[in-house]
């Protein structure tokens, strides 16, 4: 008998746990988007599980009424590995900040990235350490003043999408944590994906770095900011439409022309060659400007779960049904001798 | 045509076959054992490599062996002293003839003897032109040539007849010893499946290394070697790291988990990833991770699905894990570490022996992190070990670290294959339902014997909770910072490692009259066996005990070690089981130590604790 289609809302995704961000934080706007997001699915709560490393970000599976682990600084996406390829049945959520995914976990991240394990790895992205309170992060612009750079960071910062497609990532979008509208569309995006999607939310921290992404939001600024990618839709924005994203003959990258008459490219995702994503990523300078937010890359490669399962089902093709018998005969295998 | 020879009878022969890292001395001694292991002598051996793949040709530092034991009883090492040294080059012979006993057979390739090969190892002059071999029952053989000359006809390169020389000190040893052939033959034929050019050249070199030993009147004498009382049964002969792989095969089996490993390329653990990925048939599942944090990161992520998550590693390995097995500590989830020991600190010596990673095992991490600990004894006992450490996690739902090293990983022996249905069964609860009274599910109630919390894997509804790393109150599992909530939760992890049920530990003691036990863990019980036995076949009474649980240890222990005046503990470290016993039970013992890369020799330990039973 078929079951009836799930009916959960919202109210189903939260945790009996009291949420301990900072009043203001973002990240209570991507709980609530999530926490809206997930009845969308139609995946029962128990099939799904998040597993987050350490820092403020880290705390988002407490919050939900899911399956959860709350692991160790930067290793999410390894134990998060080992859980979907046992575990193909579950939808597994890796839920990250700039200094667990960038820093510390800087290897897990690209690895499960390169083997496309089926993740839906979501890095928040405030450019500060925040739970050791205020701190410069792989993504801090150089020179940032904070507590352990009075003089200003010396470091070059990560840019974490051209970092991802470079590690061969599948699926590649950012997003901005208070245009709920626009997170929900990239969180379904990256869920229908698979294999690995790597969502990076531009996150505020109002305590330690506010306002980093504040000409993305403001009314004002945002529109002559953000250039908002849409599958087979033209690179046109500004206040006016008076932007084009386009490719110039001489250049391997692409320019964004001050020009109505320009004809800007069409937004396709798809490529298999990651080039033209990362053109993209490469766009926006230390002020922001021009951001693009949206799918970068969506590509489809068999993922890391189901390569090793297609193995596992291959070599189990072979065997009895009786795994003691199977057993024996194993270590009855080599050149054995009997002693009478 | 040549008159028959006489035969010998012998109760026991050490070999060592030693040549360059390319000359294929692991493989050949791997073939005479497996020969001799179809004849039913008790075997033992022990390799000894270099950790460079190929060191600088004809070189002292390049130069791999492989000693093996057989006899016609029951034997614990492959033996202190070669009776027999096969050197297929100077350098060879140059690093183990200090070794080998006076009066010993040394056959040499006097091909390789050239004036270059004896200078690059500081010979000034040839060691089989002058006297410095006398008292040795030297055997000059022109290996390489008579190689050469043999497989003339055969269609293959030159240097693939020179490698072929291997198989043919294989068949002179071969004949020498009266060892069975038709394993090495199908073993050819399978290797070089592809290349059945290979298979014939191999085949040639081998029988005309036979043949020479038949023919020549270099060698007047043949020897045979009974085959020993063993136990009735099926044998095989197996490394340590094989059993090891199989008794994880085998307690997925038993336990009817998915075996899910973890594991990052490391000498001289990688052996047992390269088994476990062959046996996907029963289910098991690897994944060669990133880094060694990865690996074992992914086998916690494995074991929170329901997995039993395995991470196999050497001690480097074992420190970069530290973080995570806290956190599985903190997760009361099961999980298996093998540290297959090997020489440190650092790089250290990486194909050479040690038990220098106790001391990390029990208490390398950090805050109140307690975890059980095994260690295997041999390696057939690798398989026990593994489903030991297996029941372990699985029951109480815990991180178990098993101390193998290098010497029972390589080293091997004849193994009394056991039937499945007498391994123990390992089935296990998974929670399927809330266990609180009040309809909620606690995923930190414990089991008030086992003090196990429960497993319980996603996937059922109703059941939906965090797990992680903070501090979490009992019972609820739900992060937590009061204090008396932490002082109780620190203490119930304690409490509960040692509650783990071991069986208690057994004193082997003859006499029954002994005055001094000598205890040790790990690979150690051979030579410790060994010494013991031949100090009792010498009228002199020592008692030994083996320590497989070292946390916890076996609850008897402090009563057995309080009736001997003395108590001796070997160990290769600097007395890293002695703090622990001292510490514990408050009784001096004394500490024999060695960290050379290499096992105890018998001989040696005899010595010492003859020393010790007679100041008793």
């Amino acid at each position: 008998m078929p079951s009836a289609p799930l009916q959960l809302t919202a109210k189903d995704f939260k945790s009996d746990q009291e949420v301990r961000w900072c009043p203001g934080c973002g990240d209570y706007a991507i709980l609530a988007a999530m926490q809206g997001f997930l009845p969308e699915l139609g995946i029962p709560r128990e099939r799904i599980v998040f597993v987050s490393g350490i820092g403020c970000s880290s705390r988002f599976p407490y919050y939900l009424d899911t399956y959860g682990m709350h692991s160790i600084h930067g290793r999410a996406p390894a134990i998060a590995t080992g859980l979907s390829v046992t575990r193909p049945d579950l939808q597994v959520w890796v839920v990250t900040g700039d200094g667990d995914a960038l820093s510390i976990g800087g290897n897990h991240l690209i690895h499960a990235l390169r083997r496309n394990v089926n993740l839906k790895i979501l890095l928040f992205n405030n450019k500060i350490y925040g739970l050791t309170k205020g701190q410069y992060s792989p993504t801090s612009e150089v020179g940032k003043v904070t507590k352990s750079t009075p003089a200003g960071s010396a470091d070059y910062p990560f840019n974490p999408i051209s970092l991802a497609l470079g590690a061969e990532a599948s699926f590649v979008a950012r997003t901005i944590d208070s245009d709920r509208k626009h997170l929900t569309s990239v969180l379904r995006a990256a869920a229908e994906h698979q294999g690995s999607a790597f969502v990076e939310i531009y996150q505020n921290c109002n305590i330690f770095n506010d306002g980093a992404f504040e000409v993305l939001k403001d009314s004002e600024t945002r529109d002559n900011y953000l250039i908002r990618l849409e599958q087979g839709q033209p690179l046109r924005f500004g206040s006016e439409g008076q932007f084009a994203v386009t490719h110039p003959a001489n250049s391997f990258g692409l320019t964004v022309e001050d020009s109505a008459s320009a004809e800007p490219l069409v937004h396709d995702a798809t490529q298999e060659d990651p080039a033209y994503a990362f053109a993209l990523s490469r766009l926006a300078g230390p002020d922001l400007r021009y951001t693009p937010v949206g799918v970068f890359r969506s590509v489809s490669r068999p993922s890391y779960d189901k390569l090793v399962r297609d193995q596992l089902e291959k070599a189990k093709a072979k065997a009895s049904d009786n795994p003691a018998q199977d057993l024996a005969s194993l270590l009855n295998s080599g050149d054995t001798w009997t002693i009478l | 045509m040549t008159a028959p020879k006489h035969v010998e009878q012998l109760d026991r022969v050490v070999i060592r076959f030693a040549g360059d890292s390319g000359d294929g001395m692991q493989l050949t001694g791997d073939r005479f054992t497996s020969e001799t292991a179809q004849l039913g002598n008790d075997i033992s051996t022990l390799p000894n490599f270099p950790a460079e793949i190929r060191a600088p040709a004809g070189t002292l530092p390049g130069v791999s062996s492989f000693q093996v034991a057989f006899a016609d009883y029951d034997i614990l090492t492959p033996g202190d002293a070669p009776n027999v040294l096969v050197a297929m080059n100077p350098a060879a012979l140059k690093a183990n003839l200090s070794e080998v006993r006076k009066g010993a057979t040394i056959i040499v390739n006097t091909d390789e003897f050239t004036k270059r090969n004896l200078q690059k190892v500081g010979y000034d002059s040839n060691p089989l032109e002058d006297d410095s071999l006398a008292g040795y029952d030297v055997h000059p053989v022109g290996l390489t040539s008579m190689t050469l000359r043999a497989l003339a006809d055969h269609p293959i390169s030159k240097k693939d007849a020179e490698r072929s020389k291997n198989m043919f000190a294989l068949g002179l040893l071969s004949w020498l010893y009266s060892r069975p052939y038709e394993s090495t033959m199908s073993f050819l034929e399978r290797k070089f499946a592809s290349r059945p050019e290979l298979v014939a050249a191999n085949k040639a070199a081998f029988s005309a290394g036979w043949s020479f030993g038949e023919t020549t009147e270099g060698f007047a004498v043949r020897y045979e070697v009974k085959p020993a009382r063993m136990e009735a049964g099926n044998y095989r002969n197996i490394t340590g790291n094989t059993a090891l792989a199989l008794g994880l095969v085998a307690a997925g089996v038993r336990s009817e988990l998915t075996i899910f490993l973890g594991a990052y390329p490391i000498t001289p653990a990688s052996d047992i990833l390269h088994e476990l990925s062959k046996h996907k048939k029963l289910g098991v599942i690897t994944v060669q991770a990133e880094d060694e944090i990865a690996a074992i990161g992914a086998a916690i992520g494995a074991s929170y699905g329901g997995a039993l998550g395995i991470t196999t590693t050497s001690g480097p390995g074992v420190a970069l894990k530290g973080e995570s097995i806290s956190l599985a500590v903190a997760l009361e989830l099961p999980l298996v570490i093998i540290d297959v020991q090997r020489a440190g600190p650092s790089t250290g010596m990486p194909t050479k022996t040690e038990q220098a990673d106790l001391n990390m095992a029990l208490f390398g991490r950090h805050g109140e992190a307690p975890v059980a600990v095994i260690a295997p004894q041999s390696p057939a006992d690798c398989f026990y070990a593994a489903l030991e450490a297996c029941r372990i996690a699985i029951t109480y739902r815990t991180p178990v670290i098993l101390l193998s090293d290098g010497y029972v990983a390589n080293g091997s022996e004849p193994w009394l294959l056991p039937e499945v249905s007498d391994l123990p069964d390992l089935r296990t609860t998974f929670a399927q339902a809330p266990n609180g009274e009040d309809g909620k599910f606690y995923p930190y109630l414990r089991d008030p014997q086992t003090l196990a919390r429960p497993w319980a894997p996603p996937g059922v509804a109703g059941l939906e909770h965090r797990i992680g790393g903070l501090e979490k109150a009992d019972k609820t599992g739900d992060i937590s910072y009061d204090p008396a909530n932490h002082d109780f939760m620190v203490r119930t992890r304690a409490a509960r490692i040692e509650a783990i049920e071991v069986p208690d530990i057994e004193v082997e003691d003859p006499s029954g009259t002994a005055n001094v036990l000598v205890l040790g863990w790990g690979s150690t019980y051979g030579p410790i066996g060994a010494a013991s036995r031949a100090l009792r076949q010498r009228g002199l009474n020592v008692a030994q005990a083996h320590l497989r649980h070292l946390n916890p240890l076996p609850r008897n222990l402090g009563q057995v070690l309080g009736r001997y005046d003395k108590v001796v503990i070997p160990e290769m470290n600097l007395g890293q089981l002695a703090h622990v016993i001292r510490a514990r039970y408050l009784i001096d013992v004394v500490a024999y130590n060695q960290v050379s890369g290499m096992p105890f020799v018998s001989g040696q330990l005899e010595s010492m604790l003859e020393e010790v039973i007679k100041n008793a």
